[in-house]
């Protein structure tokens, strides 16, 4: 599966995502430019984190009119997968691929640090490998994830199953203690109706293999090059 | 005599739902109760936009091209609320 992450101006996790589907997946890879006009030829893109124009007016908002925005919304439109993590998720719902938007955390701090997550769904070939109820320990690192939708999205995302992470207390009870930011319903990522447009706040490409701290996040990836096989 | 006319100014006033909880507000007040400012009762931020067009514009175009960009970049409807004023008064848009 050939991947593709997108370079936004002030991205700052767009190594992170290549050098871990190239040297832990070894899959291809490439960096996409923002300002590309042309359709990337890849399976799957990844919107990687950082502080894309600074975080200028709102997150993710200005990166929201980049012309490989289209592209995105394309490639999504054609049913193949797109993660976008941490930024990249502020990203998604701006350019309304996902539905809800980002608040300042609860706290007013910027939180960096381990969370535990319990799987929700296997909506999403991000999850479908992955048992429903387990819990993965993933970084957060964001100053930025107090995910807010209203009672009508959220009532629509929970029919639908399309929460897939939640933040949860080590033994995968999901409590107000449990939630870093003020998320609500304790959101940690969500994808679209079809699943295959995922956006999460926890670095995933973080923690790949031991030597990280953890490989959880390995997991997302195995499931979504899993699902892959099984479709083709 | 002819006057040069004043470019239009718009501001745009964003403010959160009040659905829609504000750490930073609550922040805010809680700093001002701590001051003394017992008799504070809320607290709430939100976003300012100033914005110039064209004087040549009237006044209809000017609120449809505003209204346009705040829909489309300046305001999240998810979250936040705008109102505008508009005034081509040589005061105001000193």
């Amino acid at each position: 599966m050939k991947f593709g992450v997108v370079v936004f101006p002030g991205s700052n996790c767009d190594h992170d995502c290549y050098s871990v589907v190239r040297d832990v997946l070894q899959q291809p890879v490439e960096f996409i430019w923002h300002k590309s006009k042309t359709s990337p030829r890849v399976d799957c893109l990844i919107l990687p984190g950082g502080f894309s124009y600074g975080d200028y007016l709102r997150t993710g908002a200005i990166a929201r009119f980049s012309p490989m925005l289209d592209m995105v919304l394309a490639h999504a439109e054609q049913g193949k997968p797109v993660i976008g993590i941490c930024n990249g998720f502020q990203i998604l719902l701006e350019a309304g691929l996902l539905p809800g938007a980002m608040l300042r955390n609860k706290t007013l701090t910027f939180i960096c640090k381990y969370v535990p997550l319990r799987v929700e769904s296997q909506l999403s070939p991000f999850t479908r490998h992955i048992p429903k109820g387990t819990v993965l320990n993933i970084p957060i690192a964001h100053g930025e994830g107090n995910y807010y939708c209203d009672q009508a999205t959220l009532k629509h995302l929970r029919a639908r199953d399309q929460i897939l992470f939640r933040y949860a207390a080590p033994d995968g009870q999901v409590t107000s203690e449990s939630n870093p930011n003020g998320s609500v319903d304790n959101i940690a990522g969500i994808c679209n109706e079809r699943g295959n447009v995922l956006g999460m706040m926890p670095h995933p490409e973080r923690c790949m293999e031991p030597a990280m701290g953890s490989s959880d996040g390995l997991s997302i990836f195995r499931s979504l090059l899993n699902s892959a096989r099984i479709l083709a | 005599m002819l006057r040069k006319k004043k470019d239009w100014m718009v501001e745009v006033f964003v403010t959160l739902k009040p659905s829609v909880l504000d750490p930073q507000g609550t922040t805010v007040q809680r700093a001002l109760h701590s001051m003394g400012y017992t008799s504070l009762t809320g607290a709430r931020l939100g976003k300012y936009f100033k914005l110039s067009f064209a004087a040549n514009l009237n006044k209809t175009e000017v609120e449809k091209q505003a209204r346009r960009m705040c829909d489309k970049l300046l305001v999240n409807p998810v979250i936040e609320h705008y109102h505008l004023k508009i005034s081509n008064d040589a005061k105001r848009a000193a």
